[in-house]
């Protein structure tokens, strides 16, 4: 496969390192990343495809599967909701601690997803800072699947902004204005002028948050509470099969986890080329 | 309504054009915004909700780990498992962020100035670290090195622990922070073209003069923020780091995983210590992306 690419470079590029850098990608590409993959492949597999499906779809882990995607949708639709709002705003708006704001938005992708979760626990916990006035009326954030919601939406955040700010700051006002020209109200231009330039980001950042969500383990163990069919994440199960030394039961589910992400990226994929065809996104990146 | 809104909210906006920094080209900004009340509205909700989920949990950070007086804070780091925990830290970071360094140019390299059949493949596998949780990353590699594993018996042999000991901590946090370097060189340097490069050699440099004084120094500053995201992660990782460490107290737990035995053991004094030192470190990636933003072309 890669010997046809050989001959290709020779006549595009008089550049030098293709060799070695092929060579050196590839060999560290196969024991960091493929050796491993293929293992986590073949230990699932192991007992076969009955066995796989026993250990994957018992009672318990059915449960674990539909909390962690139900959460993490929920999660990602506040995401997409508020992250729209917070780019607009971050873009568009000027007040007072805007840059701060602005600055903190990747705080979530920079901080251990460990201290994300014990700090979480206590502000939303029952006696904390915000987590205290709702357990005081019957509605106790923590240690619950809403919890699990507050977690990923934290973790969620920065992808939907992040993905969303560009593109609003490549939004020329021109086709607003004409917009407004022919007679459009602001609601009219945000929705038929607005709504689908940004449409193709939101989607992506939607996406990303929620394959994320799906996956996160350290910010929700902390907030979730953890107890089997209530609020006991996929994750967290692929940990307790392992520390029970079943490393075929933590592989099928590792295999499924692996599965749901790929699907969620891929169906993201397809739905912006069935819907829009030309991504805004990529549009972006080559400016 | 919303015509009468556009009407009567547009004379007053007129004599509100201010100028904006990001609004160069925005020459007529007041009749492409929304009326202000719902600009109050969506700032009023959009600073709360980042409030809560932002501010908010750097001031607990901080004011509980200073809660019990700066004595406390620093007796916190006088534990030898606390000060053990902070130096194996920086030890697997300062293995794993070179490592994925040269894989990040190497890489960047090869994608931006080569057409090859596999190319796309070639991105892909890059990416797949990025989008595996960090659980089944960690799990990679109990399977691969671990008890049970097809290297146990040969490992065993010649007695070379991974899993459990610094090697297989540094695989954990290699794995996750993956494609950092190459995913913010590879935008920079595909915009950038080899144009350079190409007159460096024409020039008669050699294929290793060319990579020091033309290709490095003009991704430097994509460079070095992909190296301190790099690094963020490295030292802040938890779940590929959790599940490969077997918790061994005063030899296998990084800080982050400190910070979770210390909360486990109601010692939240202790864990929020530690986790403040693991908010700093974020905070200056932080700052350090803001310094950076500005100095990079957009």
């Amino acid at each position: 496969m890669f010997s046809t690419g050989r001959r290709k470079r020779r006549k595009s590029s008089p550049l030098p390192g293709f060799d070695l850098t092929l060579g050196y990608a590839i060999t560290w590409l196969s024991v960091v990343v493929l050796l491993p993959f293929s293992v986590l492949f073949l230990r699932a597999g192991s007992e076969g495809w009955a066995g796989f499906i026993h250990a994957v779809w018992t009672p318990r882990l059915v449960a674990s599967y539909r909390l962690t995607l139900g959460t993490a949708l929920v999660a990602a639709l506040i995401n997409a909701v508020l992250g729209l709002l917070c780019a607009w705003m971050l873009v568009r708006y000027r007040f007072a601690g805007r840059r701060l704001l602005d600055s903190l938005i990747d705080l979530p992708f920079a901080l251990p997803t460990s201290v994300a979760g014990i700090t979480l626990a206590f502000i939303f916990g029952p006696n904390g800072w915000v987590g205290g006035w709702f357990s005081n009326r019957g509605l106790p954030l923590a240690f619950n699947s809403t919890g699990i919601v507050i977690a990923l939406t934290f973790v969620g955040l920065p992808f939907v902004v992040r993905t969303l700010q560009p593109v609003i700051e490549e939004l020329g006002s021109e086709e607003e204005e004409a917009a407004v020209l022919l007679g459009a109200s602001r609601c009219a231009t945000l929705r038929h002028v607005v709504w689908p330039a940004l449409r193709p980001a939101l989607l992506t950042g939607f996406g990303l948050a929620f394959a994320r969500g799906v996956g996160e383990y350290g910010s929700v163990i902390f907030i979730a509470g953890n107890r089997p069919f209530v609020s006991e994440i996929t994750s967290l199960l692929v940990v307790t099969k392992l520390e029970q030394f079943d490393f075929d039961g933590a592989a099928s589910i590792g295999v499924v986890m692996l599965a749901a992400s790929f699907f969620i990226l891929f169906a993201l994929n397809l739905l912006q080329r069935i819907y829009e065809p030309r991504s805004s996104t990529n549009k972006r990146r080559a400016t | 309504m919303s015509t009468q809104h556009s009407k009567t909210s547009n004379e007053p906006n007129l004599r509100q054009v201010r100028p904006m920094s990001s609004a160069r080209k925005h020459a007529h900004w007041s009749l492409t915004s929304e009326p202000p009340l719902a600009r109050r509205v969506v700032v009023a909700t959009g600073s709360a909700f980042l409030v809560i989920f932002l501010v908010l949990p750097l001031i607990a950070i901080f004011s509980t780990a200073l809660g019990s007086g700066l004595s406390a804070f620093v007796d916190a780091f006088s534990d030898s498992d606390a000060l053990s925990a902070i130096r194996l830290t920086i030890v697997v970071s300062l293995i794993s962020v070179p490592l994925n360094t040269v894989f990040g140019i190497a890489v960047a390299w090869l994608i931006t100035r080569f057409d090859f059949s596999g190319k796309t493949l070639l991105k892909t596998v890059i990416d797949l670290p990025f989008s595996v949780s960090p659980v089944v990353a960690g799990l990679l590699f109990m399977l691969l090195f671990g008890a049970q594993g097809p290297l146990w018996p040969w490992l065993r042999q010649h007695h070379i622990e991974i899993v459990f000991a610094l090697p297989g901590l540094v695989l954990a946090t290699t794995f996750v922070t993956f494609s950092f370097v190459a995913r913010e060189l590879i935008p920079l340097m595909e915009a950038q073209g080899s144009d350079e490069e190409e007159a460096a050699l024409v020039l008669g440099a050699t294929a290793w003069q060319m990579f020091w004084r033309v290709t490095l120094p003009r991704v430097g500053w994509g460079l070095i923020y992909g190296v301190v995201i790099t690094n963020a992660r490295a030292m802040g990782e938890f779940g590929a780091v959790s599940v490969v460490s077997g918790h061994v107290p005063g030899l296998t737990n990084t800080l982050p995983l400190y910070v979770q035995v210390m909360y486990d053991g109601y010692n939240f004094a202790g864990a929020f210590a530690a986790a403040s030192l693991l908010a700093l470190i974020a905070m200056g990636t932080l700052a350090v992306k803001v310094i950076l933003e500005r100095r990079l072309p957009h």
